[in-house]
């Protein structure tokens, strides 16, 4: 069967993809406002124990790398491949170090016993249970989503290598930007919400 | 595939591509064909629902233990909600009729992305498997019910863990699905095809589409929580943690509510194909079907929380919603009006689909009126979790999408195997089934009403003898989807050969051959009347 | 249907956004380590609706793509909005 090749057609599908991940996120900002409401001291206080710098920086981190990664596409259109790609390099080294600090933040809530079903999680109140639940699983899924980002920008920097992304057949290139300004835009309000609502 | 020049081209069923036997089609991204992996895998699973059905009716026909354990009942009805619901009624119409007729109805050669498509397949197959996979592996089968509510979800010994997985894989295939369709419809119609001359078996898909798209993600994470609090013990719906299950029933209806409307929207939308074809006449108030579907899968959106009026919700949310609720009710009232309205004066053609989309007038008005009486806050109170609430819901998501599936099946089968079925076969089944039907869920009316609870495989004394009478009513029904499926197997086989057009329908897949060739149209049609055309006959 | 133009957005656009993000996400931390009571949650949301609108409309290039996509995604904004919000009439009266 011929294929014809519709740029429009797979935007639109990534949007509705990226719709769902919303709502994805939707259902579970509803579960931390509703906690929230429930567990206001506690989820003030236990805030507290978060590291405001680690937060900042990794925001500022991927801030910057989403920013590379829209500059990435104006360069390839603008048939500079070679900038192209170092700006995709950029971004993927930025998200690594992202999930490096991640690994550490988590690393050491953990060498706390703070974790959920510990025993010292156990001994304090429902509303930290609820706060760290809460806070490993969003950041959990959401370092699952720039993992799976990473890959998808990995695969177009391969691609353009190839020359198989070019200044005329960028629709790859664009939705993994999309994707990933996505995961973005959901830190910026798991930033807030953990680190500093205090 | 771009040299046929004079010679017709393959039919879809006999086109040879790369590969040969069963890969020629679990491997082919025509969407004719994925259409048609959908139909035989719904199939399946709808007759193991039903027998899983059957057997809990057997159960059921005297008080005390007849045929089964009590723990062997409760995973009946769970195995059985999670088929009929996951596998069945919401891939039913849309990944099937969706899938076969939504290109041709919209002149288009195929969806918008083929290869997704066909990965959306096997997604469902993958659901499936963890589906199958939780009954037979580790502590026994899930006990739940398909809701999964917590905190039992994850107190339970059964086996919850990959029944879970596999809802939630399910709905991810669900999700694809609804996308392709979207993005089809936004870019593929053909020219002269603008949005208000499609019609509306179409249109009610992209009415689907947007729920599947939006409120499945929704439950998706619900049920990525249940699977953390059972592993890793994390409390979100644990009381004892803090936790509220109150919100995991809030955040599952937000899903599994308008997932009702993923079920009955396509129905109606094929039922609106049948009635102007066999009433030789235009769909009465053609904008306001498009207007009532979009308008029932939005407010279909917010009505959510009518599962939970005992729950313990606040006044102010049992009012709302209850409000929300009756408002559904009028876009609803406003499509039977208008199909009633469409057959008015018109040449009605008395022939199978039309008995069957008769018949889903009638069991789809049953379903509809007791739900508001379930909708009203005060009789739900009496109400909740009897006998009555599986005969409404009985009547709507099997009434309501069975009968519309059914009469989808007997409009749309000369096309999709350019084969006539035995009309009086045909017939003889729909009447069984019919029978059975009512006689198997309107007696769980009055049993619900008198205070029978659902779920228990026992029932004091005073409910023997509507139990009898809908045990009975069973049998007639599986009985008539006996017939039905028999006779619609041979006839694929046997049948005489269908014209293209047997019922002087006017939508665009009556102007391709039966079975339609590979690629649906030699030349895009360009399109300058509305769908439902009659004005030269 | 024939394929949307590409607009191209120039480097030092982004960069500007860039550094207008940045410097919000730094008022947004300052901001909230002054006890401003209720007040702090509300505007470090505000911060992050501006922030994510900023990425949005620029990074996403929602402000100069064909506007079925800004509708599609302020639609699904409100619709999580009002999810909260009925969610809400039952624990906010329970």
């Amino acid at each position: 069967m011929e294929t014809h090749r519709d740029d429009t057609a797979s935007k639109i599908g990534m949007w509705l993809f990226l719709l769902t991940e919303m709502l994805l996120f939707g259902g579970l900002f509803i579960v931390y406002s509703i906690y929230r409401y429930k567990n206001q001291e506690a989820f003030h206080q236990a805030a507290h124990e978060l590291d405001v710098v680690v937060g900042t920086v990794n925001t500022a981190i991927l801030l910057i790398s989403s920013a590379t990664v829209a500059m990435s596409i104006s360069a390839i259109q603008l048939k500079n491949k070679k900038f192209a790609l170092f700006l995709l390099g950029t971004t993927i080294v930025l998200g690594l170090v992202f999930l490096v600090n991640k690994y550490f933040e988590w690393g050491i809530k953990i060498q706390h016993h703070i974790y959920p079903g510990s025993e010292v999680m156990a001994q304090r109140g429902q509303g930290d249970i609820l706060f760290f639940g809460l806070y490993y699983f969003m950041t959990g899924l959401h370092a699952l989503h720039i993992i799976i980002g990473l890959v998808f920008i990995a695969v177009v920097f391969a691609r353009i290598w190839n020359d198989k992304i070019s200044h005329d057949n960028f629709a790859l290139h664009e939705n993994a930007g999309l994707y990933w300004h996505l995961v973005d835009l959901i830190w910026i309000f798991l930033f807030p919400l953990f680190y500093l609502i205090t | 595939m771009s040299s046929h020049s004079s010679s017709p081209e393959p039919s879809y069923i006999e086109y040879q591509g790369k590969y040969k036997g069963i890969f020629a089609w679990i491997l082919s991204t025509d969407h004719k064909r994925i259409g048609m992996l959908y139909l035989y895998s719904i199939m399946t699973f709808f007759i193991i629902g039903a027998v899983l059905g059957l057997l809990m009716k057997f159960e059921l026909i005297a008080p005390g233990k007849t045929v089964m354990e009590p723990q062997t009942y409760n995973a009946f009805f769970t195995l059985h909600g999670i088929l009929m619901i996951f596998a069945v009624v919401i891939p039913g119409l849309p990944a099937v009729f969706g899938n076969f007729l939504l290109p041709i109805m919209i002149g288009a050669k195929d969806v918008a992305f083929p290869r997704l498509n066909l990965f959306s397949w096997y997604v469902y197959v993958l659901g499936i498997i963890l589906v199958v996979i939780s009954q037979f592996a580790g502590e026994g089968p899930p006990d739940t019910g398909w809701t999964f509510y917590a905190p039992y979800s994850f107190r339970t010994a059964g086996n919850m863990l990959p029944a879970v997985l596999g809802a939630f894989v399910l709905g991810f295939s669900s999700i694809l699905t609804g996308l392709n369709f979207i993005v089809t419809m936004h870019r593929m119609r053909a020219p002269g095809m603008g949005w208000f001359k499609m019609p509306l078996f179409p249109w009610t898909l992209y009415g689907t589409a947007w729920i599947q798209l939006l409120a499945t993600p929704v439950v998706g994470v619900t049920l990525l929580m249940v699977v953390a609090e059972r592993t890793l013990n994390i409390g979100f719906f644990d009381p004892s943690l803090g936790g509220d299950p109150i919100l995991y029933q809030h955040l599952f209806w937000i899903y599994s509510h308008p997932a009702v409307y993923i079920m009955i929207l396509p129905a109606m939308g094929a039922i609106s194909e049948i009635i102007p074809t066999f009433s030789r006449k235009s769909i009465f108030g053609y904008k306001f079907m498009v207007a009532s579907t979009l308008a029932i899968a939005f407010v279909g959106y917010f009505v959510w929380g009518h599962h939970m009026f005992t729950s313990g919700m606040s006044g102010t949310a049992l009012y709302t919603f209850s409000i929300l609720t009756f408002l559904v009710a009028i876009p609803s009232a406003i499509k039977v009006f208008n199909w009633i309205s469409t057959m008015h004066k018109g040449s009605i053609d008395m022939q199978t689909p039309f008995y069957w989309a008769m018949a889903f007038i009638f069991v789809f008005m049953v379903g509809g009126f007791t739900g508001l009486v379930l909708g009203s806050l005060a009789a739900n109170v009496h109400l909740h979790n009897t006998h009555f609430v599986v005969a409404h819901f009985h009547f709507i998501v099997f009434g309501g999408t069975g009968f519309a599936f059914f009469a989808a099946m007997h409009y749309w089968f000369p096309k999709i195997y350019g084969r006539m079925y035995d009309t009086r076969w045909a017939n003889t089944g729909l009447i069984l089934f019919f029978i059975g039907f009512i006689t198997l869920y309107m007696p769980m009316f009055y049993l619900g009403y008198m205070g029978m609870p659902r779920r228990y495989y026992d029932y004091d004394e005073v409910f023997h003898g509507g139990n009898i009478i809908s045990s009975m009513g069973a049998w007639v029904l599986i009985a008539g989807v006996a017939v039905i499926i028999i006779n619609l197997f041979r006839s694929a086989k046997h049948g005489p050969k269908a014209v293209a057009d047997p019922w002087g329908g006017k939508t665009l897949e009556w102007t391709v051959p039966s079975p339609p060739p590979v690629e649906n149209f030699e030349e895009i049609p360009t399109v300058t009347k509305g769908p439902y055309d009659y004005s030269q006959d | 249907m024939e394929n949307e133009k590409h607009h191209i957005v120039s480097y030092s656009t982004y960069l500007l956004i860039l550094a207008l993000l940045l410097v919000l996400t730094v008022v947004s931390v300052a901001v909230t380590q002054i006890n401003l009571g209720t007040l702090t949650v509300t505007i470090a949301l505000f911060i992050a609706g501006i922030k994510s609108a900023l990425v949005l409309a620029i990074f996403m290039h929602l402000k100069f793509d064909n506007k079925m996509y800004a509708f599609m995604a302020i639609g699904v904004v409100l619709l999580i909005g009002i999810m909260i919000f009925i969610t809400f009439l039952d624990y906010l009266y329970r």
